[in-house]
């Protein structure tokens, strides 16, 4: 309820009083150093907000640890709501490069925003850094303006099953995920890595985007050792219930959104048990994740998950990409150049560094969700060092492959 | 066998659960003529208060049931101050009707986010409600069980109230013919207060009874609105049996559809509607030809 | 007559000369937003407005002829054959919802509209080799007429403008043509038209048709402006919210669904960067029109302007001796 508190700060300068609006132009640049212009692409009504509202938190976290610079020079920050539609996307991006002139845009939250203006992107020479977890955004298909702090969507699904098979023990699983690209990803890459370590899957349910009720799938659940879902939102949440509700015991596990440390506040005890592997763990303890939850904690009162840490992640990039160029933003390509070249050793998920194609290379933990002290955590039970979005995979010969889907790899029945 | 146990029993369940929030429309629609767009969000804000309350998070925790009837007349009182201030200024405007009821969803739905955040919001199954009823190797959840039961107390409150109270006699001489019951002398306009508020504190009572199986979180008024709309099309405008079975009849559908048509699960209630609506434009029991 | 003609000069010089009086290219490419949704809402408000059919299922049109050209530039098709094609493809699509649709009327065709337009939505899912499922399909280029590439926002704006004015013409001149009588006829008695030997039902169908070829030229700009079509577009919120532009605005009239899609637009892109919840004030303001202009805000401007005249007339009348 305390967030309350903050969002009212921030809807009082927003003019309260709707109905008696005066168009406020945006605020001349002091004339100092000019100042850094950093835009942002969430989401802040509708379905996603849930996301896009802890990616806005990670953003002022780190400009309010930093007392509002970057690179050491002082930020004026645009914050879009698009909506969460692709066309929103646009719109709003066309307003952060062509009215305000922003150097650097971090977001969008959704994969099909990204798709929406990473051409545009690429045109306006604007570097770009997102949570999207789109594949060929840094595979197939790649945008040289485009960073990747957090992870491709079969990232941290690779470990994910490579732990399922050799730490968990487990060989026959069936997966769940919702029926859009976000989904096939995840559990494609899951699929690939379990079957090569002698797993098989023996179904691959889909339930639609919008479905209340999982029953219908989790009555087909039966006869396995093991369930990996890849819900994202707050479908984990129902779907963990549903689950429990339905009887089912055999573990499950998840990738990066199905047991985000910022959901632990909504689940229930059905979810303990839940093994995740996330870019990000609260429980991480470095001098970096402490000072982050320290910050979330004082100015927004919650745990933060992978969304805020995202997105304070790809603060420090720039932080540190500007850095490098001495403070210049000028010159597009060499602080894209500076960003890309950027290598990190304390931040709040560990060392950081990009590989070629500008997607992350870095530190992913399996947690497993427990009770202590009254409360769940995510508790880290394993690190894996160095995960790129290849894998141990051969990088050629993973991009001759076609992208993971709803078919790919296909089931071995 | 115990697959198709299984999605028998949660089909009705379901279907239980799409009759509470249904029955409010269709009592509207059938009455009022007004197609109440709102309808999903008062679902939503009525989970959204009754897990306020269950949850004890602004202090005060209460009893879940205490928790939803605190809703359902919260909601209802919402609805009432909707129709006396709003609607009541709209008669026949259809285009108006849609028009508010779009924008006030808009408003209830920002609203919940202001307040409630952006994350879901847990319910717990009320006490004595958790907990499995083993029939051989199937287990079905109490508190599933449960709604079956509260669907079917409902049903039978509001048959009595339509045909054996001299209420019920009034809102249906106003579904047949509203004109000649104010000739008759009944105070139609009152009435239409009457079953707003009915209607939104059904559409509230059956968020949160359902909160417990969906938890609450933003955008749950627009993944439920369209199924009422499914409901009230297949059984039809304005009729309390029609709203049940055709309640019951998308619970099957819902559930043996996506569990046996997988690759038309999208479509799965879409395209019965559709062929209905174009051999039946009143649905199967709808005394309201549009 | 004489204000009017010089109120219409002026919005024609103004909208003329947009583009060098208006502040920075990111309102351009706002203005050009603002008409081509004009263009769809006004497609739509022949349905609404003049035919009395709510359609709760056209971004579903929308739809069909957007991912209709996204497939076909994809596929390798140059841009004046597949805008042709995709066209075509949706004025066919629009045909087969029309006969669908217009089974009922009322609440009826408002149902069978829903569900067409779902099904549409869940089509753009789940037919992933044709439309990207919610990867979507990217469009790499705007199309070149007579040399001027659209990549322009100026030209792309001219574009817009042009189709813009066309359809407003071809709006001014359905209104006032006898087919437009007729369609009132049928929206405000149906029985009665058809005891005058009116077929009522082939009326109502080329009226879906005539709504389909705007939509269809929306959906073609849309495509083009954002170069990029995935299932969003086509869901049930897309279709509500061309509805209320049109209902905002005032039905039935040629102004309103241009003032509508102007207040939705605005509201949308460039309110959202000043306040948070605009979604909260869209729905406030939805709601205080249906207080003040329940007829729409055009309409109900109009009436206000007119009371307010002979309030200042009847206080002159007063005043005199």
């Amino acid at each position: 309820m305390s967030r309350k508190l903050t969002r009212r700060r921030f809807m009082a300068t927003t003019a309260a009083g709707a109905a008696a609006v005066t168009f406020k132009f945006p605020a001349p640049a002091i004339a100092q150093a000019a100042p850094f212009k950093l835009g942002l692409l969430t989401v802040k009504t509708g379905p996603l907000a849930q996301g896009g509202i802890q990616m806005e938190q990670g953003v002022q976290a780190f400009l309010k640890e930093n007392n509002n610079t970057l690179g050491g020079r002082k930020v004026e920050f645009f914050s879009a709501d698009t909506g969460g539609n692709p066309a929103g996307a646009k719109t709003k991006a066309q307003e952060l490069v062509e009215r305000d002139k922003v150097d650097v845009i971090l977001g969008p939250l959704a994969a099909f925003e990204l798709l929406a203006i990473t051409d545009y992107i690429a045109q306006a020479k604007t570097p770009l850094m997102s949570l999207a977890a789109a594949e060929d955004v840094t595979q197939r298909r790649p945008n040289p303006y485009f960073l990747r702090a957090s992870a491709c969507s079969s990232q941290a699904m690779h470990p994910m099953a490579d732990y399922a098979a050799k730490e968990m023990k487990l060989k026959r699983m069936i997966t769940i995920s919702e029926e859009f690209a976000f989904g096939y990803e995840q559990m494609g890459g899951f699929q690939q890595t379990f079957e090569e370590n002698g797993g098989k899957i023996l179904k691959k349910l889909w339930p639609p985007i919008v479905t209340p009720d999982y029953t219908p799938y989790l009555a087909q659940i039966s006869d396995c050792d093991g369930v990996c879902q890849g819900f994202a939102g707050s479908n984990p949440l129902r779907f963990m219930k549903q689950y429990a509700a339905a009887g089912l015991k055999f573990p499950v596990v998840t990738g990066e959104t199905g047991g985000d440390d910022a959901l632990l506040h909504s689940f229930g005890d059905e979810a303990i048990g839940l093994v995740s592997c996330c870019p990000y763990t609260a429980d991480l303890q470095n001098e970096s994740n402490k000072r982050f939850l320290a910050t979330m904690e004082k100015e927004f009162k919650v745990l933060p998950g992978f969304y805020a840490a995202g997105l304070y992640v790809n603060c420090q990039v720039v932080d540190a990409g500007l850095k490098k160029t001495g403070g210049k933003s000028d010159d597009k390509e060499k602080l894209m150049a500076a960003l890309k070249s950027v290598s990190l050793t304390e931040t709040p998920r560990g060392a950081i560094k990009f590989d070629h194609l500008g997607n992350v290379i870095g530190d992913f933990y399996i947690r497993r969700l427990e009770k202590a002290g009254g409360k769940l955590i995510n508790k880290t039970v394993k690190t894996y060092h160095n995960v790129s979005q290849f894998w141990t995979y051969d990088e050629k010969k993973f991009l001759q492959q076609p992208v993971y889907s709803r078919d790919f790899p296909p089931l071995k029945s | 066998m115990t697959f198709w146990l299984v999605l028998t029993v949660n089909s009705i369940t379901f279907g239980g659960l799409l009759f509470l929030l249904s029955a409010g429309f269709s009592l509207i629609f059938g009455l009022m003529r007004i197609p109440n767009l709102t309808h999903g969000s008062l679902f939503m804000l009525g989970a959204y208060v009754g897990a306020t309350f269950a949850g004890g998070l602004i202090g005060l925790q209460l009893n879940f049931w205490l928790a939803a009837v605190v809703a359902t007349l919260t909601v209802a009182a919402f609805g009432a101050a909707t129709e006396r201030l709003l609607l009541r200024r709209l008669p026949g405007n259809q285009l108006a009707q849609v028009l508010v009821t779009l924008g006030i969803s808009f408003m209830i739905a920002d609203f919940c986010l202001m307040l409630w955040g952006g994350d879901p919001v847990n319910v717990l199954t009320p006490e004595g409600f958790a907990g499995f009823v083993r029939a051989g190797p199937a287990a079905f959840p109490t508190y599933r069980l449960a709604i079956i039961v509260i669907a079917v107390i409902f049903a039978a409150g509001l048959w009595f109230l339509l045909d054996r109270t001299r209420l019920g006699a009034m809102i249906r001489a106003g579904v047949d013919d509203p004109d000649m019951a104010r000739v008759v002398g009944i105070r139609v306009s009152k009435l239409f207060t009457i079953v707003f508020a009915l209607g939104a504190g059904l559409a509230a009572f059956a968020g949160i009874v359902g909160a417990p199986m969906l938890s609450v979180y933003p955008g749950l008024d627009q993944d439920m609105l369209p199924l009422a709309l499914v409901v009230v099309i297949l059984g039809g405008t304005g009729s309390l049996l029609g709203s049940f079975v055709g309640s019951i009849l998308i619970g099957f559908i819902y559930n043996f559809g996506q569990a046996l048509l997988p690759e038309l699960a999208y479509f799965v209630l879409f395209l019965p509607m559709l062929l209905v609506l174009i051999l039946r434009p009143q649905g199967l029991f709808g005394r309201i030809i549009a | 007559m004489n204000a009017r003609f010089a109120a219409l000069t002026v919005a024609l010089a103004a909208l003329a000369t947009l583009p060098f009086w208006m502040i920075g290219v990111y309102y351009l490419n706002v203005s050009s937003q603002i008409l081509f949704y004009a263009i769809f809402a006004l497609g739509l408000n022949v349905l609404v407005g003049y035919a009395g059919l709510v359609s709760l299922g056209h971004a579903g049109l929308f739809g069909i002829v957007a991912y209709a050209l996204g497939f076909l530039l994809s596929d390798g098709w140059g841009h004046p054959a597949a805008i042709a094609m995709a066209m075509a493809i949706g004025l066919a699509g629009t045909a087969v919802f029309a006969a669908l649709s217009l089974r009922a009327t009322g609440i009826g065709f408002i149902m069978i509209t829903l569900a067409i337009g779902e099904i549409l939505w869940g089509l753009a899912y789940r037919w992933i080799s044709f439309t990207g499922g919610d990867n979507g399909i990217s469009l790499h280029s705007r199309p070149a007429p007579f040399g001027y590439s659209m990549a322009s926002p100026y030209t792309f704006y001219y574009t817009t403008l042009i189709m813009f004015l066309l359809t407003v013409v071809a709006m001014a001149i359905f209104v006032r043509s006898p087919f437009g009588a007729a369609l009132r006829g049928t929206r405000d008695q149906p029985r009665r038209m058809t005891a005058l030997g009116y077929h009522v039902w082939a009326i109502r169908f080329w009226a879906c048709m005539f709504s389909g070829l705007l939509t269809c030229v929306a959906g073609i700009l849309f495509v083009y402006y954002t170069q990029f079509i995935s299932p969003q577009t086509v869901a049930l919120t897309s279709s509500a919210e061309v509805l209320l532009m049109v209902i905002s605005g005032g039905p039935a009239t040629l102004l309103g669904p241009i003032v509508g899609a102007g207040l939705v637009v605005l509201v949308k892109t460039v309110v959202s960067g000043f306040i948070e919840r605009w979604n909260f004030l869209l729905g406030a303001i939805f709601v205080a029109i249906v207080i003040l202009m329940p007829e729409g805000l055009v309409p109900g401007t109009l009436r206000l302007w007119r009371l307010f005249w002979r309030k200042q007339r009847g206080a002159r009348t007063e005043a005199q001796p």
